[in-house]
């Protein structure tokens, strides 16, 4: 906790671009199937993966 | 960020969670298994089987379908016939007491569009899937229940973007994916918060989408009011036919109204989708995007003449849209299985902020 406080810019660099990308893959599987659908697998895969790993992982002991 | 509007913020974020709370669980619980209902469906052995029969065996004239369907359900009227891409040699059939009955009493049932043969679909009439699908929808509570989890989704949307606002204060000191695994207070807290920021488009989109499928009956009333209203008005007057013209040549008569498109569904005359006076064919366009949005053309069910080829008001787009949003069924199964790991993570963040309230709760009231 002893961080210098960000400016909010920075502290929503990162959910900006996870933000876009889910939006991409939303909208890349209406487009068309195929490659378009593996952009969307891409897409959302990335917000499951960040969210989904850190419930997972085993906390460290101690 | 100043500590009042920090603070009002927080109210707004808390108030509106706990509010849709429940009603989100609930939505997210019931979502889960409908995001799969064709895999369930075809384990449970309720997914109509059709015959295997030789390659370039002919289709019935559609005519012959339709008096197969009346066959099947004597006393009951044909609502719809509609047809599945992943089928092509089957209808889809809906039947009711009257042509206006509500969707909810009406009969669904597929006819082998070749042998005329009835294959049921005991999970579009009742069961298992069909509670939960009710419950999702309107909690058996017609339209005064889809309004209601309409509004709980527009609360929801208010979390959501609260929620992001809170993100930053909480956020200004800790590098991106932090868990501090210090208290489980602490770890749950910061679980909350990443796991919300990076599901965010994601439920928004869904929640969003919800709200205008849950919105569908009076978006589809002002459709009739002014489209369909407007187009059918040189037979206000006229008494209804006593007599329809055969079907057979519907799809090939809109086809010809609307180059470029393939029939989706035909509402008969009386039904909710068409007037007392027509056919109208539910056309769809030929590309992935335009696949799901519809063009209507009225047939007058007379004499098979093209009355108008109707114009999509743009809220009966952003209500086609809303569906393939909302159900995530657009990009195969690998997109099924994504759209269940983040409806899963959607209950981990609305199960954590509910214990994050109670734990701060309970501290309040010890000090």
């Amino acid at each position: 906790m002893s961080r210098r406080a960000l400016p909010y810019r920075r502290v929503f660099a990162v959910p900006a671009a996870i933000a876009l990308l889910s939006a991409a893959g939303l909208g890349a599987a209406l487009l068309g199937d195929g490659l378009w659908d593996a952009c969307a697998w891409l897409g959302l895969g990335v917000p499951c993966l960040l969210g989904g790993w850190p419930l997972l992982r085993r906390r460290p002991r101690g | 960020m100043k500590a009042s509007t920090i603070r009002r913020w927080s109210a707004v974020h808390t108030w509106s969670s706990l509010v849709c709370t429940l009603f989100l669980l609930m939505l997210a619980l019931t979502g889960l298994p409908l995001i799969f209902h064709h895999e369930i469906d075809h384990l449970l052995g309720d997914a109509p089987q059709l015959r295997d029969l030789p390659a370039g065996t002919p289709s019935l004239e559609l005519q012959a379908l339709v008096r197969a369907a009346e066959a099947h359900r004597p006393g009951e009227v044909l609502q719809y016939l509609g047809w599945d891409d992943d089928e092509p040699h089957a209808v889809l059939a809906i039947t009711a007491a009257r042509a206006d009955t509500e969707p909810n009493a009406s009969h669904t049932f597929m006819l082998d569009g070749c042998t005329g043969e009835v294959l049921p679909m005991p999970s579009a009439n009742g069961g298992p899937m069909l509670f939960i699908l009710r419950l999702h929808v309107d909690l058996f509570a017609g339209l005064p229940g889809k309004l209601l989890l309409a509004a709980m989704g527009v609360l929801f949307a208010v979390a959501l973007v609260s929620g992001t606002v809170l993100y930053a204060p909480f956020m200004r000191r800790l590098a991106f994916g932090t868990v501090r695994e210090t208290k489980p207070r602490t770890r749950w807290l910061d679980l909350h918060n990443l796991i919300g920021i990076v599901t965010l488009t994601w439920a928004l989109v869904v929640g969003i989408t919800g709200v205008f499928s849950a919105c569908a009956d009076l978006l589809i009333d002002a459709w009739r009011n002014d489209t369909l209203a407007a187009l059918v008005a040189p037979y206000r007057d006229l008494p209804p036919p006593s007599r329809h013209a055969p079907a057979d040549r519907l799809p090939a008569i809109a086809g010809e109204a609307a180059p470029g498109m393939r029939p989706d569904f035909i509402a008969f005359p009386g039904t909710r989708f068409s007037s007392g006076h027509h056919y109208t064919v539910f056309m769809k366009g030929g590309t992935p995007l335009t696949s799901h949005l519809w063009t209507p053309v009225l047939i007058d069910a007379r004499d098979l003449a093209v009355t108008a080829v109707g114009q999509r008001p743009w809220y009966m787009d952003v209500l086609s849209m809303s569906q393939p949003l909302h159900f995530g069924d657009y990009g195969g199964m690998p997109m099924k299985v994504l759209w269940a790991l983040l409806d899963v993570l959607t209950l981990v963040v609305l199960g954590s902020g509910l214990y994050l309230w109670w734990v701060r709760r309970a501290a309040r009231r010890a000090a």
